[in-house]
């Protein structure tokens, strides 16, 4: 699998992130600066990792969606390429329009930072096919604001299209209808709060994290 | 030129700071404060020739999100 994973300023999780990716099976995977203009060639995932872009100044991921390298992730993202935005990522994305929302301070107005468990809602796209539907996993989270926001009307179509990826089990952020993820429209962009890549390795507590990867690598090899 | 750009959430939408900020008010002994909303004030100083169309789209493409913001524009006196 090759896979770029972008940096920007104030990125935190991008070294994880690409350890993730090596250690579930990808062969290339290239850590990208924001500032760059083009992606490596033919990527089978883009990875926008946590972290605390531009100091969360302004918003969260408001200043990394107008980054250089975005207009090439969008590109990517438009013709189908697999896109996953985790905590900061999540928040790029709906900065820059591929997710529909935002993601607001948490309601409890608390950093949080602890494991939770979370609902698959959907298998819609490359990174969910593997799991059951209604099946509960365990992955951390640790944001300060990763209170999902969209109004009704957008929350009700994302229910009806079946792009609610995963729900909190116990939402302590307030997310609108426990949302903890959603995706695009066909799948490819998936946005989550919670960070996969630090459930990869056993003695970290967990591997739910792993899965999202090999549903991944699972659906490159049945294409 | 000077511009203010207040930027504050739509009505509706949760602020947990400005809920805080009330909270805090309350417990200082202020009474009758019925709700608070904190917004972002950010000042620009332009070129006197920015056009009014140039200073909407600097505020719908990076300073207010629209989805949850509203922005007010405000050329202020020198």
């Amino acid at each position: 699998m090759r896979a770029a994973v972008v940096t920007f300023p104030g990125s935190n999780c991008d070294r994880d992130m690409v350890v993730a990716i090596e250690r579930l099976g990808g062969t290339r995977v290239e850590n990208v600066w924001h500032g760059e203009t083009a992606l490596p060639d033919r990527l089978d995932l883009i990875a926008l990792p946590g972290g605390f872009s531009y100091g969360d100044y302004l918003r969260s991921g408001a200043m990394a969606a107008r980054s250089p390298i975005m207009a090439a992730v969008m590109r990517e993202a438009e013709r189908g390429v697999p896109v996953l935005g985790v905590c900061n990522g999540f928040q790029v994305l709906t900065e820059c329009g591929l997710l529909p929302g935002a993601l607001m301070r948490n309601a409890g107005q608390r950093f949080l930072c602890h494991t939770v468990p979370l609902r698959v809602e959907s298998r819609t796209g490359p990174f969910l096919s593997g799991f059951e539907t209604d099946e509960t996993i365990h992955i951390p989270v640790a944001h300060h604001d990763g209170n999902y926001f969209a109004d009704d009307a957008t929350l009700d179509r994302l229910e009806g299209e079946g792009r609610v990826a995963l729900r909190y089990l116990e939402n302590r952020n307030g997310s609108q209808r426990d949302i903890a993820g959603i995706v695009s429209e066909n799948g490819n962009v998936l946005g989550m709060m919670p960070h996969p890549e630090r459930a990869v390795d056993a003695a970290h507590g967990g591997t739910d994290g792993s899965r999202i990867f090999r549903n991944v690598i699972e659906s490159l090899a049945n294409a | 030129m000077k511009v203010h750009v207040h930027v504050s959430l739509k009505p509706g939408v949760l602020d947990p700071q400005g809920r805080a900020i009330h909270h805090a008010l309350e417990g200082l002994g202020f009474e009758g404060v019925e709700d608070v909303r904190a917004g972002r004030l950010i000042a620009l100083d332009v070129a006197d020739d920015t056009s009014d169309e140039t200073l909407d789209e600097m505020c719908r493409k990076l300073l207010a999100n629209m989805v949850i913001e509203n922005y007010r524009i405000e050329k202020v006196a020198p």
